[in-house]
């Protein structure tokens, strides 16, 4: 599935509640499934700045893409970083780079993106975008 | 006292509906909402009169000019200062209590003096000690606090001593409501001849403010958290101990005469008012103070330990919350936790309830630290607050421990 696929899909599975509460059941649920991270990746170099809960990012890169394992102390901000993950985890630099995430918009968690948001959001897509940024330059240039 | 739901009524934004379900505000210790009479105040300013203070000969600045220094004269009034040239118009308590660390640091403080502060401070009561002190090369030292929260009086005696320069201390912590014994923390340092500082930031808009009575030599806080405008505030300090302060800012209006050599200064309080002030938000805080008087300050603080008590009650029933701050003296605040649930996803759901609390640190970091947790969930009330409103709450509570267990 591409980027958008998967964006899709994640409106798709949030469109079915216009309730906030069932809405923010399904990320806890979410959150809830995030598969357990490495206890080696829960110290401070992978912990992100700025959120009122910890949260935890962790990359790894095979065959050209990266992969990203996550937790938070937090229930809900697990689930918003799972589903980050499920879109941006597996890719490659380029496509992470180039992701328009409009899901985020779009299943009503944007009041969640302003800077001086607590969950961190923002800290968290901009970290995913840094982590693609050092792999693409780390990378031989493409032939 | 006026009938609850008159009360309410003045208060527009409290009749809207948050994601559907009627707001329950109760995030007051960060900021109050406001009474219609401020926001008329407002409108009134710009609509009628508004014009540059002190300086124009003008109908309008004389005007505007007459309703600022009305505005000084009902906050010396509200706080009982001895004189209006006591009270200084500042950006908020912050703004208050940097401009004493730094015109108090600049003519009294040197190489291995102390100040005492205690551990139950705003950031704001550290942040600008600590820029002094690195600045003078003095000491910061911190009264200590028990697990309810509360000072603990002998170590506050042992630390005053000679070279304590000055005290500065909260009337009531921001993040767990216990108040401090002001009274006699600025008695034990008088008796040394050490001036006081008070940080009233969450204690005057709970009752009866007598800063002669308290006998305290600054008092600081905010108009925004007394149901007046934002970017405004008050420092009163004692007329003889301001008079000997150098000034913190220079400008328009804080002089008397300006040459390239050499610069005199204007008298009290001018001196400390350096450029345009805000003024119409001195005006909007003279109303929100009005309001506060008509409403009685007794009955205010009469129903605010009555909707403490009552908020207290039913939270402790609730199993698995525990309460951070269990002294019989508090302000209408309870800060608190859900047993194994993070703070951040009991406020989103409380919030999605329509239910505005306060989570996190609350500009407190080292209170959570003496205590041990990163953060609490905070609800502070205020008297136009109600029982309903408290269920409410406790029922949100409710529904976050069935969703996170």
């Amino acid at each position: 599935m591409t980027v958008n696929e998967v964006q899709d899909a994640i409106i798709e599975d949030f469109s079915v509640f216009d309730d906030w509460m069932d809405k923010y059941n399904l990320l806890i649920e979410m959150g809830r499934d995030l598969p357990v991270i490495d206890p080696g990746c829960k110290t401070t170099e992978y912990l992100i700045e700025g959120c009122q809960s910890k949260v935890w990012l962790c990359p790894s890169f095979e065959n050209g893409k990266i992969f990203f394992t996550a937790d938070s102390d937090a229930i809900i901000t697990r689930g918003i970083v799972a589903l980050l993950i499920r879109v941006l985890s597996g890719r490659t630099p380029a496509e992470i780079i180039s992701a328009d995430l409009y899901f985020i918009d779009r299943i009503g968690l944007h009041q969640n993106l302003s800077p001086t948001r607590s969950n961190g959001l923002l800290s968290m897509v901009k970290q995913i975008r840094l982590y693609a940024i050092a792999f693409n330059a780390k990378q031989p240039p493409a032939v | 006292m006026k009938d609850i739901s008159a009360i309410r009524a003045d208060f527009p934004i409290l009749s809207r509906n948050i994601y559907d379900k009627p707001l329950v505000y109760l995030d007051n210790g960060a900021t109050t909402q406001k009474p219609k009479c401020v926001i008329d105040a407002a409108t009134e300013v710009f609509t009628l009169y508004n014009s540059n203070i002190h300086r124009g000969v003008h109908f309008l600045s004389d005007r505007a000019s007459e309703e600022y220094e009305n505005a000084r004269e009902a906050v010396r009034s509200f706080i009982n200062a001895g004189s209006s040239e006591e009270v200084i118009f500042t950006s908020g308590a912050t703004g208050s209590i940097n401009a004493v660390a730094f015109s108090f640091g600049e003519r009294f403080v040197g190489r291995g003096d102390e100040i005492l502060i205690s551990h139950l401070e705003h950031h704001a009561n550290i942040v600008p000690w600590q820029m002094m002190c690195r600045r003078k090369q003095a000491v910061l030292k911190v009264i200590p606090v028990d697990d309810n929260g509360e000072l603990i009086f002998e170590e506050y005696l042992k630390l005053l001593s000679k070279k304590t320069r000055l005290v500065a201390v909260t009337q009531a912590s921001n993040a767990l409501g216990v108040i401090l014994p002001v009274d006699r923390i600025i008695g034990a340092a008088h008796a040394m001849n050490i001036p006081v500082l008070i940080d009233g930031a969450q204690g005057v808009q709970h009752g009866v403010t007598d800063v002669r009575e308290m006998d305290c030599d600054f008092y600081v806080f905010s108009g925004h958290k007394i149901y007046g405008p934002a970017g405004i505030g008050v420092l009163y300090g004692r007329a003889g101990l301001l008079s000997e302060l150098p000034p913190y800012q220079g400008g328009g209006d804080m002089v008397k005469n300006v040459t390239f050599e050499k610069t005199s200064y204007n008298d009290l309080p001018f001196k400390f008012e350096a450029g345009t002030v805000n003024f119409p938000g001195a005006i909007g805080l003279a109303r929100a103070l009005g309001y506060l008087l008509s409403l009685g300050l007794d009955n205010i603080s009469q129903r605010e330990r009555e909707l403490l008590e009552y908020a207290t009650g039913q939270m402790h029933s609730i199993k698995g919350l525990r309460i951070y701050g269990n002294s019989p003296h508090k302000i209408s605040i309870i800060s608190f936790l859900l047993k194994d649930i993070h703070m951040y996803d009991t406020g989103m759901i409380l919030d999605k309830l329509g239910i505005a609390v306060r989570t996190g640190t609350h500009c407190a970091q080292p209170v959570m630290d003496r205590f041990g947790i990163e953060g609490t969930v905070r609800a502070s009330m205020c008297f136009y607050n109600t029982h309903e409103e408290i269920d409410r709450l406790c029922a949100g509570i409710e529904k976050v421990i069935s969703m996170f267990s």
